[in-house]
């Protein structure tokens, strides 16, 4: 339980060595190991969730820039 | 038409979808790779678009041949500024994978070295213009290198990589993008969320350089 836990929570912080632990694991298990765990109960949701305000973020902050360019552009005619 | 919004909506639209989807779909189970095949709709996509970036920028650079338009070389400049950017995404986001399913953040493979390769080429493009001060004849030998560029894209990244062992997919003749390396849901994610959404954001982020070096051009006439 606690071992599951402690997995769970290094694959949503995304610290790169749990990658290794994977590799090793799927060598041992025939059967690749995929995190299915990690999406069943709904984890991934909050990396999707973070994504997707960073990417809402960037994309207000480019049409911000291009609204800007226009005016100057309106204003240079 | 590009000054129209419809394109920049969609762009986000298709990302939103690419981010979704890319994570919350289910992909093939593979050794070695596991998750990391989801990389196929950020890596791979960055490719894509530096592949595009760079056709558009070699079109607009015969463009500016036959009518001297300096119009045509900021499209150009632009295009290939933001190919590079995509590309050197490309290497970094490759070289970071590479660590995790090859065991070293560089290993020579073929792939590798042609596109680094084929950056440093089109690096050397922004070099040779930055070198010339009168802006027509910087224009147009750039013009003319971003052919020989464009020309070189052909054995470092089509044509090499597919000649020898590679570590990546579509070494010794196969295609990338095989049937045996990813199915149908990923591919519908690549093509139709990853490929068109990465592509369209860089046209965006062109769009607003090329706008901005027009408007000096403008001012530099007006003067």
């Amino acid at each position: 339980m606690y071992n599951s836990f402690l997995r769970l929570f290094f694959s949503v912080t995304g610290i790169l060595s749990i990658c290794l632990v994977q590799a090793q694991d799927s060598l041992q298990t025939e059967k690749p190991q995929m995190a299915d765990a990690m999406r069943s109960n709904g984890k991934i949701y909050v990396v999707v969730a973070v994504l997707l305000i960073i990417l809402a973020g960037l994309f207000l902050y480019l049409f911000l820039t291009d609204r800007k360019l226009t005016r100057i552009e309106h204003k240079n005619k | 038409m590009l000054r129209k919004n419809w394109w920049k909506i969609l762009s986000f639209l298709f990302l939103l979808y690419t981010f979704t989807a890319g994570f919350l779909g289910n992909v093939p189970a593979k050794p070695i790779l596991n998750e990391t095949i989801r990389n196929l709709y950020f890596h791979v996509a960055m490719w894509f678009g530096m592949m595009i970036f760079f056709i558009v920028s070699l079109v607009y650079s015969l463009k500016y041949l036959r009518h001297n338009n300096s119009v045509h070389d900021i499209y150009a400049v632009e295009f290939a500024r933001t190919g590079i950017v995509f590309g050197s995404l490309g290497l970094l986001t490759g070289s970071v994978w590479a660590r995790w399913a090859w065991g070293a953040f560089w290993s020579n493979d073929p792939k590798q070295i042609g596109a680094a390769v084929a950056l440093l080429i089109y690096l050397a493009y922004f070099v040779l213009r930055n070198s010339l001060t009168d802006r027509d004849k910087s224009a147009r030998i750039s013009a003319v290198y971003n052919v020989f560029a464009f020309a070189m894209l052909f054995p470092t990244i089509w044509i090499i990589p597919r000649m020898v062992e590679s570590l990546h997919p579509g070494g010794m003749g196969n295609p990338a993008l095989d049937s045996n390396d990813i199915d149908k849901r990923m591919r519908v994610i690549f093509w139709f969320g990853a490929i068109p959404g990465w592509t369209l954001l860089g046209l965006w982020i062109t769009n607003l350089r090329t706008r901005i070096q027009l408007l000096s051009l403008n001012q530099e006439t007006n003067v």
